[in-house]
């Protein structure tokens, strides 16, 4: 087993205080950065090759330098707990385990943009973990960290899956209906209230202060050409040992099952994996050799995503999984833009029929051309995210499907 | 100025144009719902795609600026496959209840149904239900189900009359719109949200199930409501007279002007035209000869009132004419005036209760035309003239549409006037207790039944079109007075509003130089007004 960086304090059962973090080396990286200039920090970041670890995947340091230099208001940094993807846990672990990790890199991130003010918006049912951040940001409070010059407002979401979409993070942040914004403007231009706007989640401030503190070629070495570090990967389903590990982003979905997760469960024959979180399309038993980073699960026509890989073994009816994501979706969707506000319903219906026997010879096109008409004509990538499911497993377990549609 | 290629064309629009509006401008139509030129972008709707070179895949029109060298093409296959989509989608729980639904005619669904949709529904779910028939305020039904959720009234509601009253509820194909709780959408200007309403979801209580769209003509017309002048369609029924409860006016619309009212207008002005149809409308001429009023012909009263003015010395005459008025008929008024040799002249009477104004359209003085009452010259206060009446100076009192009961003059000073007078002669369209104590009572045409023209508080000259023939023997007032004045010898050769006007514009220098012609549909600034803006 590599090194463990994120993680590495979360066995400790008092790792959540001050004390502890301190005892590990924590708040080091912020030190070394107020002596660094702004630029540079960005810059180190950047060298890093840390990607946005909530989903998307996007360049952390390339995201900060979005933020207009001639800009005179106020700048915020987000943070985006709002860990709602299904078979993802990961950014919990941080908030209950390792809260300072996540209080320095908003200190680094802060000064990298010139911010003066973060908020970290958490999901509604992650009440633990809002116990325990909120109980170190009081601590960093009360140690001079948070206050001198930089403020943290922790803020609790209300239950919205689309709440962790960023910009619909920003419009419930703000008071409104959780509504994702139509881009252009993106929310380093124009973002929470108006003003320049920074969103990075949990996981990726996390890596921040490692970044700083050992440098980014060390970071980037961690991983593959394009994606610096480790990641922590959620792991659930039926597998012996469900759980978050970390590994370096080349690891492969094999060695996660197998040699993390300790293998599969109950049938013990792997049926299909889900690579990264419920959005991402589904992988059969033989496509599971696949570096688990951006690139690599691009490249296998799924997604990494928020890493949350849900593994199925031989006892799992594809189509009743897709019922619950279909009604997943059906029920989180906003309902902003028509094409997903209506079909996630419609395919919900259709796909619980089949499941319960009652299929009709034409639905299983009729869905795959439904999804395939809405994909990429929505505000957020929200309906992308379910067609990623409706389509991969309609496709790559038909027989099933069909099997369970009257003749 | 931004230079583009919209499907081939090349066309320059003004820096923060959007792809809807730069397609307008080059001939173009591209389908939408959510976005209105009034409100802020949504981008909800997800219709008004198009192609844009070096795009990888449509994007949506409204919330893309026009920008140098863009190359967009609004129909391209995969952009009219998308639209096909959109249409599906816009459509799969929509209750398809045209033949009871009231937008039906005049609703986007059906219209781009036809033009980008006409696929084969393959939606055979039950599905999802919502409230119906919902009152939303006195003037708006809202039906759920019908509803595309493009959010434009809640946008109106937010950043127009900045009431706020409605919002979007629940989530995915469960979304409805609704009213937040202890709210009534009950703003001055509820109305317009049926008319930006691109389906059947918000419709007109006062409209509804009267007549159906097809049946209605339509003329253009001006708000006589207060002094904005906003530019309207009156819509009016004379296909199907036996609906709509026997009224011929079934609604007004507001017709876009950028210098008047944009989109909008007012539910005082939308509702306010009731009176034209009303069972108190005066349809003949009518006279009092010691016993009650008996209808009499335009011949017979023309001929009367000749000669009761004739015998009357010019300081004996009051004359009170009114901002309801045209200018057509204040300019006859002042051509008669001026022969009699009248000086009790007057046109303000003010009201019971001083109406209020907003920031938004209604103006506190709730006169189309005080404006051109001023320009013309048709005195200024009344209140001399009643005095003159109560003194017993009076002995004829010709007053123009005012009821003075409803004024702010003291109730028994306007009986003790009108009863001192020997002859009260009163012009108007409906009946009112000024009417009931006049010796002559005078039918005119409605604003929508004539032609004539107002000045608004800018100054800006509108028209306003007939919509309907005059009920019954009711006449335009300039028509009435130029028929005296000719019975009193003078030369009138105006056989229409129009001619009218080119006396104005040859005799009043504010209107020089106007005709029909130049003021066209949105109106012309006065010169003294035009000069006002230009120092």
């Amino acid at each position: 087993m590599s090194e463990k960086i994120l993680s590495r304090n979360f066995e400790r059962p008092d790792a959540y205080t001050l004390a502890a973090y301190r005892a590990t080396g924590g708040y080091q990286a912020w030190d070394k950065a107020q002596g660094m200039e702004p630029a540079a920090i960005t810059e180190e970041v950047k060298k890093s090759n840390l990607r946005g670890l909530g989903g998307a995947g996007f360049p952390t340091g390339m995201k900060w330098s979005f933020i207009p230099k001639d800009h005179a208001g106020p700048v915020y940094l987000v943070v985006n707990a709002d860990e709602g993807e299904p078979g993802t846990f990961k950014d919990r672990y941080i908030l209950e385990r390792d809260p300072h990790a996540l209080i320095e890199g908003m200190l680094i991130a802060a000064r990298a943009v010139r911010c003066a003010l973060g908020f970290v918006y958490i999901r509604g049912e992650y009440v633990t973990p809002w116990r325990v951040f909120s109980g170190a940001v009081r601590e960093a409070y009360d140690a001079g960290l948070l206050g001198q010059g930089f403020d943290v407002v922790v803020h609790r979401g209300a239950g919205a899956y689309i709440c962790g979409e960023e910009t619909g993070l920003i419009s419930s942040l703000e008071g409104k209906k959780g509504w994702p914004k139509v881009k252009p403007p993106f929310p380093a231009i124009k973002g929470a209230f108006g003003m320049p706007t920074i969103v990075n989640n949990v996981e990726t401030l996390a890596c921040v202060p490692h970044i700083v503190n050992r440098g980014a070629a060390w970071f980037a070495g961690l991983g593959t050409k394009t994606q610096g570090g480790t990641r922590m990967y959620s792991v659930s389903g039926r597998v012996n040992r469900p759980g978050v590990y970390e590994a370096p982003v080349s690891v492969t979905l094999r060695q996660l099952i197998y040699d993390h997760a300790g293998g599969v469960s109950a049938t013990g024959r792997l049926k299909a994996v889900v690579p990264g979180g419920s959005s991402a399309p589904i992988l059969t038993a033989d496509e599971i050799d696949v570096t688990m980073d951006v690139d690599g699960l691009r490249n296998a026509g799924s997604m990494i995503g928020s890493a949350g890989v849900v593994v199925f073994d031989e006892s799992v009816s594809v189509p009743d999984a897709l019922a619950v994501v279909a009604r997943f979706y059906a029920h989180e969707s906003c309902g902003q833009c028509t094409p997903c506000r209506e079909s996630t319903g419609w395919i919900e219906k259709q796909v619980k029929r089949i499941a319960e026997g009652k299929g009709r010879k034409d639905d299983l096109d009729t869905i795959l051309d439904v999804a395939s008409r809405g994909a990429g004509t929505t505000i957020c990538a929200f309906y992308d995210g379910a067609v990623g499911p409706y389509i991969s497993y309609i496709k790559k377990f038909r027989a099933e499907f069909e099997a369970l549609i009257p003749k | 100025m931004p230079k583009l290629t919209i499907n081939g064309k090349d066309v320059e629009v003004p820096p923060g144009t959007n792809l809807i509006e730069a397609a307008r401008l080059a001939g173009f139509a591209i389908p939408h719902y959510c976005y209105h030129p009034g409100l802020s972008i949504a981008g909800q709707c997800r219709l008004c795609m198009v192609d844009i070179e070096k795009t990888p895949r449509p994007t949506i029109a409204c919330n893309t600026l026009a920008a140098d060298g863009m190359v967009v093409n609004t129909e391209t296959d995969r952009v009219k496959e998308t639209r096909r989509s959109i249409m599906e989608f816009h459509l799969i729980n929509h209750p398809l209840d045209c033949p009871v639904c009231d937008q039906a005619g005049e609703c986007w669904l059906q219209i781009y149904y036809m033009r980008h949709g006409l696929y084969d529904p393959r939606m055979t779910d039950e599905k999802v239900h919502k409230p119906k028939a919902v009152p939303l305020g006195p003037h708006v039904m809202l039906d759920a189900e019908r509803c595309i959720l493009c959010s434009r009234c809640v946008r109106f509601c937010d950043e127009i009359t900045r009431t706020g009253e409605i919002g979007i509820f629940n989530r995915g194909d469960h979304s409805e719109i609704g009213l937040f709780p202890g709210t009534d959408l009950a703003n001055r200007y509820s109305g317009n949200v049926v008319d930006i309403c691109p389906v059947g979801a918000l419709t007109d209580r006062d409209f509804r199930f009267q007549v159906r769209v097809w049946y209605l003509d339509t003329a253009k017309s001006v708000c006589p409501n207060c002094a904005r002048g906003c530019n309207i369609d009156v819509h009016v029924n004379h296909r199907r007279p036996h609906h709509n409860e026997g009224r011929r006016v079934a609604r007004l619309k507001p017709r876009f002007n950028a210098q008047v009212n944009k989109w909008w207008l007012c539910d005082e002005g939308r509702y306010g035209f009731r009176f034209v149809d009303d069972p108190d409308r005066l349809s003949l001429p009518a006279g009092k000869n010691g016993g009650p009023p008996a209808a009499t012909t335009w011949d017979d009263t023309i001929r009367s009132l000749a000669e009761t003015l004739e015998g009357a010395r010019p300081d004996e005459i009051g004359v009170i004419a009114s901002p309801r008025m045209s200018n057509e008929d204040l300019f006859a008024l002042r051509r008669l005036t001026e022969r009699l040799g009248v000086t009790h002249v007057g046109f303000r009477v003010p009201p019971a209760k001083p109406a209020d104004d907003d920031d938004l359209l209604l103006r506190a003085d709730r006169n189309p035309n005080t404006q051109g009452a001023e320009l013309v010259g048709v005195g200024a206060d009344a209140k001399p003239i009643l005095d003159a009446a109560r003194a017993g100076r009076v002995r004829v009192l010709w007053v123009f549409h005012h009821d003075l009961f409803a004024s702010a003059w003291h109730e028994v000073e306007v009986r003790q006037a009108l009863e001192r007078v020997p002859t009260v002669i009163w012009s108007g369209t409906n009946a009112n207790r000024t009417s009931e104590l006049a010796h002559w009572v005078l039918p005119s045409a409605a604003w929508v039944e004539r032609e004539g023209t107002f000045t608004n508080f800018q100054g800006r000259v509108q028209r306003f079109r007939r919509a309907i023939e005059p009920l019954g023997d009711a006449r335009p007032d300039w028509d009435v007075i130029g028929r005296v004045l000719a019975a009193l010898g003078a030369e009138v050769k105006a056989t229409r509003a129009e001619h009218w006007f080119q006396e104005l514009a040859s005799t009043v220098s504010a209107f020089a130089g106007m005709t029909y012609r130049t003021i066209g549909d949105s109106g012309q600034i006065v010169a003294a007004a035009q000069e006002a803006a230009t120092r």
